[in-house]
């Protein structure tokens, strides 16, 4: 517990310096949100007004003293873009994106471990040079080329999939707000017309996003296996005559699967910020599409917002992976 | 909140929990056929069109849940368009109206029957909170009004509970229309001001809640995904309308919207790139509803006001450079009316009217000799916003000025700089799209041609000889005096050319063959009051 604590208090120092840097990044960055706010048939008094109504005219330092003084009361400022504050925008959204990620993981783990074990098992074999195959075409294809492709197939041509409007069919209505992941909250309400209509919302943005990350996954679980497998104690498993089943999937993957789980944080955390794309390409109100939208528009507050939110995520989510593998590590309880 | 407000608002909250059910049982819930779906790249940032810094799709919000006292005569224009006439007005909320004899000031009488969305009258006095709001509150809304010289809160006279009185500043062509535009329209002014908060506009308030009587309320607004409308019943204004329910969905990718049209899953789109709109065209599964923008132009802007281009026989020679007929197919796909090859005088005293100029190589030679400027490099600016039309329109100006010795560095900003570097006006060259609400040549030529040199004077072109014409077109009452002004102008224009125009765009709007009823305004949002489906 006291471990938790320091590591906690460690990222503290990381936190003050992202907040300095994306305010200092957003105020220095090319582009005049007054400007671009007062719209192509603006005066220069109405962007004179309203770059007064934003502070935008006021001193740097003052800025930064308000922006953090507004900070300390949760107050992450107002969106341009979307007219709203920028924390009820990211507690709408960021239950969207983490969806999406999360079951884009999901398919990516359950192909890609799999995948991988097979392709170390029997290496050099036709499954190896599959596994390498699907993995390079899944990391080469950019996402959007991917998502397109996939609504053209599976929409456009077969018309398999429902029509890409976002998290749910146009006539549906959301459920209930629990978790903010539709799939949950529509199970926990017993709407299994909703739930139905989510899960065929999310399949393919999904599964673009899963595409993306088999490579690193399997790649990973491949070589950490390779390692395992010719590690003492697997030959002395196997000179034990315990079965291969047993050998690998109870000693091997066990102990192959450490550098995997970081490996899983990482593209978690990575594919919550890149699937800005697929967010696009399938009108995912997400908070990837959120703070592109923002950038463009030299929206700063929405972009500092989804910042920090990255960072803590991030913090966060190391923590996470620090824990799960303590659990599967007694080397690591104990260090 | 005490004991005492508590037990005050209980009613109030049993009837609100109560209300949706008994709404329910007495209409049943539209049907689909009943229900647009509109899918458009983004939706409002606010419902308010008055505030600061809102988008272009709040001029929907405030079309369609909102009235004006008056509203611009429809016309139809084939069997898919239904246009506007911008010289005839037709009642909205005002069911007549009367100027003055001595033609300082015009009554307008309201509907007895108008009502708000709360189930309030409309009175005068609301129609005055309204239009002092639009006049006061600063920005666009403020400077658009100030644009039919709707200046000061004193113009405007409750003189009783339904009749509404407009004191005129000047004599002036554009007040009257200037009415029936997305701004100046009517607030439920004692609702705004009891959830005010103190704020004599309402602006919090307001840019989150409707309080006003129009055709359609908002039921749900969730920005960046989606808006749903459903229709006030109640409406007076006009015919009911026969959507019940729109939803209009945020899809920022073209590729998705298109493939949802041709699906037949959506409705409706519009803010497709050409080539999409051209490929809908062609074949015939889809509507396409083309409708050349008043008074807008694509242009390429020369900077007149510093070397090189502020010498007029270089700016013509590169008007007779350009590849018009290319820049036509290969970045507006031919959506768009040419604004080159015309006569050497205006053929028609309206804007956009043809140039005389189209790609003529040797013109261009004979031209850059006579001008005496050497060959030199320059750099022209565009939008990465508008990059499907203005990026291949740029390529196509860089090659064709290379024969001429011109060299020409592209330099694409992404939208937000963009403005910021048009409105420094250092840019010696630059490609834009410019057109008013206000559909009349000499409003065209005020802000984009006079000397005062307002930010849409992007050339920074000044010529006292152009602003004694304009400024003697805007304010006459002489019809002829008028045209001999306009003329003046247009003729000059085209000779100085500090802008070449290319094209008058089309405004395409796409949709099923089910959907009838477009509506084309100025502000070219779609009107949902007129559409129907089935």
């Amino acid at each position: 517990m006291r471990g938790v604590l320091w590591r906690l208090a460690g990222s503290l120092p990381a936190l003050v310096a992202v907040i300095v840097v994306t305010f200092v990044l957003t105020r220095v960055l090319p582009g005049d949100t007054a400007t671009y706010f007062a719209g192509p048939t603006a005066s220069a008094e109405s962007i004179a007004q309203i770059r007064a109504a934003l502070g935008l005219d006021r001193p740097l330092p003052e800025q930064f003293w308000s922006y953090v003084q507004a900070l300390m009361r949760g107050d992450l400022g107002m969106s341009l873009t979307t007219g709203q504050p920028v924390l009820v925008d990211l507690v709408n959204r960021l239950p969207a994106s983490a969806e999406l990620t999360l079951v884009g993981l999901l398919i990516a783990m359950g192909i890609a471990i799999p995948l991988g074990v097979l392709a170390a098992v029997k290496q050099g074999s036709l499954a190896d040079h599959l596994c390498r195959v699907i993995v390079t075409a899944g990391v080469s294809l950019p996402v959007f080329f991917t998502g397109l492709l996939l609504v053209y197939v599976f929409y456009y041509l077969l018309g398999w999939a429902p029509a890409p409007v976002g998290r749910l069919d146009a006539f549906a209505t959301a459920p209930n707000f629990v978790t903010g992941f539709y799939l949950i909250d529509a199970a926990i309400a017993r709407d299994w017309e909703t739930w139905q209509s989510a899960a065929a919302q999310i399949i393919l943005p999904a599964c673009t996003l899963g595409l993306f990350a088999l490579a690193p996954i399997a790649r990973i679980t491949r070589a950490s296996m390779l390692a395992v497998l010719g590690a003492e104690f697997i030959r002395t498993a196997r000179a034990s005559g315990l079965s291969s089943r047993t050998i690998i999937l109870t000693y091997a993957l066990r102990n192959a699967l450490l550098p995997v789980v970081t490996t899983l944080g990482m593209v978690f955390s990575f594919l919550l910020g890149a699937n800005v794309l697929v967010e696009k390409v399938f009108a995912w109100p997400g908070i990837g599409s959120y703070a592109v939208e923002a950038l463009i528009a030299s929206d700063g507050a929405p972009v500092q917002g989804f910042v920090l939110t990255m960072a803590i995520l991030y913090v966060v989510l190391n923590l996470t992976i620090d824990l799960v593998n303590r659990a599967l590590d007694p080397r690591a309880r104990h260090s | 909140m005490d004991r005492r407000d508590f037990l005050k608002a209980l009613p109030a909250a049993a009837a609100a929990v109560a209300a949706p059910a008994i709404r329910e049982a007495k209409a049943q819930a539209p049907t689909r056929n009943e229900t647009l779906l509109l899918v458009q790249e983004y939706g409002p940032n606010s419902l308010d069109m008055q505030g600061l810094g809102s988008s272009q799709p709040v001029n929907g919000v405030a079309l369609n849940c909102y009235d004006r006292l008056v509203s611009f005569k429809r016309q139809r224009v084939d069997d898919i368009t239904t246009s506007f006439d911008i010289n005839a007005l037709e009642p909205e909320l005002a069911e007549s109206w009367q100027e003055a004899s001595d033609g300082t000031s015009v009554t307008f009488k309201l509907r007895a029957d108008a009502r708000f969305h709360s189930g309030r009258s409309v009175t005068a006095k609301d129609v005055k909170w309204s239009l002092d709001r639009a006049v006061s509150i600063g920005g666009f809304a403020t400077t658009q009004m100030n644009a039919g010289s709707l200046e000061k809160p004193e113009q405007f006279v409750a003189v009783d509970d339904k009749t509404f009185r407009i004191d005129f500043l000047r004599r002036d062509k554009l007040t009257m229309p200037n009415l029936a535009v997305t701004i100046p329209f009517v607030f439920d002014s004692e609702l705004a001001i009891r959830n005010s908060g103190g704020d004599p506009w309402a602006k919090e308030y307001l840019k989150n809640n409707i309080a006003g009587g129009g055709a359609f309320k908002v039921e749900a607004w969730r920005p960046g995904t989606e808006t749903i409308y459903v229709r006030n019943d109640d409406w007076k204004s006009g015919p009911l309308p026969r959507l019940r329910r729109v939803i209009a969905r945020d899809i920022p990718s073209p590729s998705t919207r298109r493939a949802l049209l041709e699906r037949g899953d959506a409705d409706i789109s519009y803010g497709l790139p050409p080539k999409d709109f051209a490929d809908l065209a062609a074949g015939n599964r889809i509507r396409v509803s083309a409708v050349p923008v008043p008074n807008a132009i694509w242009y390429v802007a020369l900077n007149s006001a510093n070397p090189p281009f502020n010498n007029v026989k270089l700016r013509q020679a590169v008007a007779w450079a350009l590849p018009y007929e290319q820049i036509m197919q290969a970045s507006l796909f031919g959506r768009g009316v040419p604004m080159w090859g015309g006569p050497s005088t205006p053929a028609r005293l309206t804007w956009p009217v043809p140039f005389p100029y189209s790609a003529n190589i040797a013109r261009a030679r004979a031209l850059m000799a006579e001008s005496g400027v050497g060959p030199f490099t320059t750099s022209l600016l565009f939008d990465a916003g508008s990059g499907t039309i203005a990026e291949p329109m740029a390529v196509l100006v860089k090659e064709a000025l290379a024969p001429l010795g011109i060299t020409v560095e592209l330099n694409k900003i992404p939208g937000a700089n963009f403005r910021g570097e048009l409105n420094k006006k250092t840019a010696p060259m630059a490609i834009n799209r410019f057109g008013g609400w206000l559909d009349w040549p000499d409003y065209f030529f005020f802000w984009n041609y006079h000397g005062n040199n307002s930010i849409f004077n992007i050339p920074s072109y000044q010529n006292p000889a152009m602003d004694r014409l304009i400024d003697a077109a805007r304010f006459t009452q002489d019809p002829a005096v008028y045209a001999q002004n306009v003329r003046g102008f247009l003729e000059l224009g085209m000779h100085d050319v500090p802008f070449i125009p290319i094209a008058q765009p089309f405004h395409d709007v796409a949709m099923q063959r089910t959907i009838g009823g477009y509506q084309f305004w100025p502000c070219r949002e779609p009107d949902f009051r007129y559409l129907t489906k089935g």
